[in-house]
């Protein structure tokens, strides 16, 4: 029997590997990938909590809408997290986090 | 209908400045006709009020517990003569008005304003308490401004406008001052219940002579004493009409009014008295000396009004508060005279204000020439016309009481005669003296009626039976027999030197300088107020410089800027790391809700 706790190591597992994504990966592609497996983590923990919550033998719906908003606000982000990053592999010829250091003093 | 009358006074000019102000501003001809009817209007009312019983009577204005503003009457001896005084000259001097102001652009305004004067200065009058009359005493003020710098394009008007104002305002605080410490001693301002209280409030002699002179005060900025007297001949840059009514006849016997209703706060005060007195006869002397080489006819007529004032001043510093306001009451008539007759060769000389421009005008001008002459007789003190019976009175009571004063007034005396023959045969008489002198006509009816009227009460008016019918003198024991034949000398001499020195002559034959600058005075204050304000502003500018601008915004400024610049070191310039610390202060804040507590 698949039980609450199931979902949510998975998600934790997506959430940490994710995370760790962010962190090493140098190029910009890959760190942007490991971001959307962030969302979908959150997104899995999601439904299992909308699954377990069974009120009068419906499934808790709340969960399920902020699921598809997630869907659509990190579509939405791709679209302009890609175009940022096409922009900037015009302006500097690489997509490589360690030489996108202007900012710094 | 009696009752009634002293409102009616008062609000008929303030409603004719309002009708002119909102109505009538474009039709010149009706707000000249509308502030003139206003003023009739006072005069009758003066008129029946006069015939009446003394008599008070208040509103409540502001009512704030023990605060109390009242708004109301006082009709007495005092306040009849004064009536009669500002109303009749105003009258007279807003019909000549009508003529003067013929070709004026500003018109309306011009009559709005002299309306609201009347108003201001009428509020005065009637006041009886001191709150109304500090009031009305700062709307004359501001009226007067505005008169004054009527011609505002002219950068001279409007700096005399501002002049008047300023050293009007200096006076003023002091008077404010005065104000206030009466009111804390006694608790009131109603000058009725003040009189007999003053004097049992038992409070110590400094207090009551300190009260006194700053009260004084007030009178020395209005009746432009010694050493406020600087707005004055300044302020003959305001249409002649102005001059007559307000810097001769009205607003500058405030002060020597106020003196005379307030006198109960210096009988117990003797070095106010000795102040005032001393102040005065300062200011007479100094004024006569000036007026002796002034080259503007309105100059001229300005420092004799100075000199006249101070000897007002004097009279009541001699302890004859009635004899000052005799003064007054005759000096309105013949100085308004004087003024107008003034303005009456100065416009038919196409605006030419000095005398060495003018001359020959006896026959040009016969009805100007003979007024002006009454009034310069009146003036000089000769009897048997106004001036002569007034002055007298004050020149007795001093020989009576004080030689030293008779001498210094019997000096400016002098010298009155003396620059009144000079201006009189500079003036009127020899040849002319310039194109315009030679053209010369006669003014109009609507000018010359006026100076008439006025020539009759500045020859008869000072007659006893007369006088004492508009003023109650006291009577004195004796003729003063002294006093008569030395100001006669006095008289004869002035006018003998003044008319021998300066017959037909085309240029002046004295020159001194020191009067002709004023004594310097004016040049003496400019550069006080320019060495004050230097000294004002070095200090602003080292606190602004040192203190607020390197203390306060530079240290400010410079410990935010360090901050910031410490802080930047922590900017690594790596997204990684970024992220790395944002997700371990997570980490952290989750180990804090969830366990630690």
């Amino acid at each position: 029997m698949v039980t609450l706790n199931d979902y949510l190591i998975v998600s934790g597992l997506l959430f940490a590997i994710g995370f760790a994504g962010v962190l090493l990966r140098r190029n910009l592609i890959a760190i942007f990938m490991a971001l959307e497996l962030m969302l979908n983590a959150a997104n899995l923990s999601l439904i299992g909590f909308s699954r377990f919550n069974v009120q009068n033998g419906l499934p808790d719906y709340n969960a399920q809408i902020l699921v598809f908003f997630i869907v659509t606000v990190a579509a939405a982000e791709v679209a302009v997290g890609l175009a940022i990053i096409v922009a900037l592999y015009r302006a500097r010829h690489t997509t490589h986090v360690e030489d996108l250091n202007s900012l710094k003093f | 209908m009696n009752d009634s009358a002293p409102w009616i006074i008062l609000f008929s000019p303030l409603i004719a400045a309002a009708l002119i102000t909102v109505v009538t501003q474009p039709f010149r001809k009706t707000s000249s006709y509308l502030s003139v009817a206003a003023v009739a209007i006072s005069f009758l009312a003066s008129l029946t009020v006069f015939a009446g019983p003394h008599r008070e009577g208040s509103i409540n204005w502001i009512d704030l517990g023990v605060f109390q503003v009242r708004l109301g009457y006082l009709i007495d001896e005092l306040s009849k003569m004064m009536l009669l005084v500002v109303t009749g000259v105003g009258l007279l001097i807003h019909i000549y008005s009508i003529g003067y102001m013929k070709d004026e652009r500003g018109r309306s305004r011009y009559f709005a304003a002299l309306s609201l004067f009347m108003f201001s200065m009428l509020g005065i009058v009637l006041a009886n308490n001191f709150i109304m009359m500090f009031i009305f005493w700062e709307l004359v003020g501001v009226s007067s401004y505005i008169l004054i710098s009527h011609w505002f394009t002219l950068a001279s008007a409007a700096d005399a406008g501002n002049k008047a104002f300023i050293v009007n305002r200096l006076g003023d605080f002091g008077f404010m001052i005065g104000i206030l410490m009466v009111w804390s001693a006694s608790g009131t301002v109603m000058f009725e219940e003040l009189g007999p209280k003053w004097s049992t409030l038992g409070l110590n002699p400094i207090y009551i002579n300190a009260a006194a002179i700053f009260i004084f005060c007030g009178a020395v900025g209005k009746s432009a004493q010694f050493p406020l007297h600087v707005w004055l001949p300044d302020a003959m840059e305001g249409p002649t009409p102005v001059s007559a009514l307000i810097h001769a006849a009205t607003m500058v016997a405030a002060g020597v009014f106020m003196l005379a209703r307030v006198f109960f706060l210096f009988e117990p005060a003797p070095v106010a008295l000795g102040v005032v007195l001393w102040i005065g006869l300062i200011t007479s002397l100094l004024a006569a000396l000036m007026a002796t080489q002034q080259d503007d006819i309105k100059r001229i007529l300005a420092y004799s009004t100075l000199s006249q004032l101070g000897l007002m001043v004097a009279a009541v510093g001699l302890g004859v508060p009635e004899a000052a306001l005799l003064h007054l009451f005759t000096h309105a008539f013949f100085k308004a005279l004087l003024f107008l007759g003034a303005g009456s060769v100065i416009i038919s000389l196409h605006h030419e204000q000095n005398i060495w421009q003018m001359g020959g005008l006896q026959r040009k001008m016969p009805v100007t020439f003979w007024t002006f002459l009454i009034g310069a007789l009146a003036l000089a003190g000769c009897p048997p016309f106004a001036g002569f019976w007034s002055k007298d009175g004050i020149v007795a009571s001093a020989f009576d009481h004080n030689i030293a004063a008779a001498l210094v007034i019997e000096l400016a005396s002098f010298f009155t005669a003396y620059y009144m023959a000079r201006l009189f045969v500079v003036a009127f008489l020899g040849a002319h003296r310039s194109e315009a002198a030679s053209h010369a006509k006669e003014s109009p009816p609507v000018m010359t009626i006026p100076l008439v009227l006025l020539a009759i009460p500045a020859a008869i008016i000072g007659f006893p039976p007369l006088s004492t019918f508009f003023l109650q003198v006291p009577e004195r024991e004796g003729v003063p027999t002294l006093a008569i034949l030395v100001s006669l000398v006095v008289f004869l001499a002035g006018t003998f030197f003044g008319f021998t020195l300066y017959r037909e002559k085309s240029k002046d034959p004295i020159l001194i300088p020191l009067f002709a600058n004023r004594f310097y005075i004016d040049q003496f204050y400019s550069a006080l107020v320019k060495w004050t304000q230097d000294l004002f502003a070095q200090i602003a500018g080292f606190v602004d410089r040192w203190i607020i601008d390197g203390g306060i915004v530079r240290g400010l400024g410079g410990v935010t800027w360090s901050c910031g610049f410490a802080l930047r070191f922590l900017q690594i310039g790596n997204l990684q790391a970024y992220a790395f610390l944002f997700g371990l202060g997570v980490v952290v804040l989750l180990y804090l809700i969830l366990f630690a507590s």
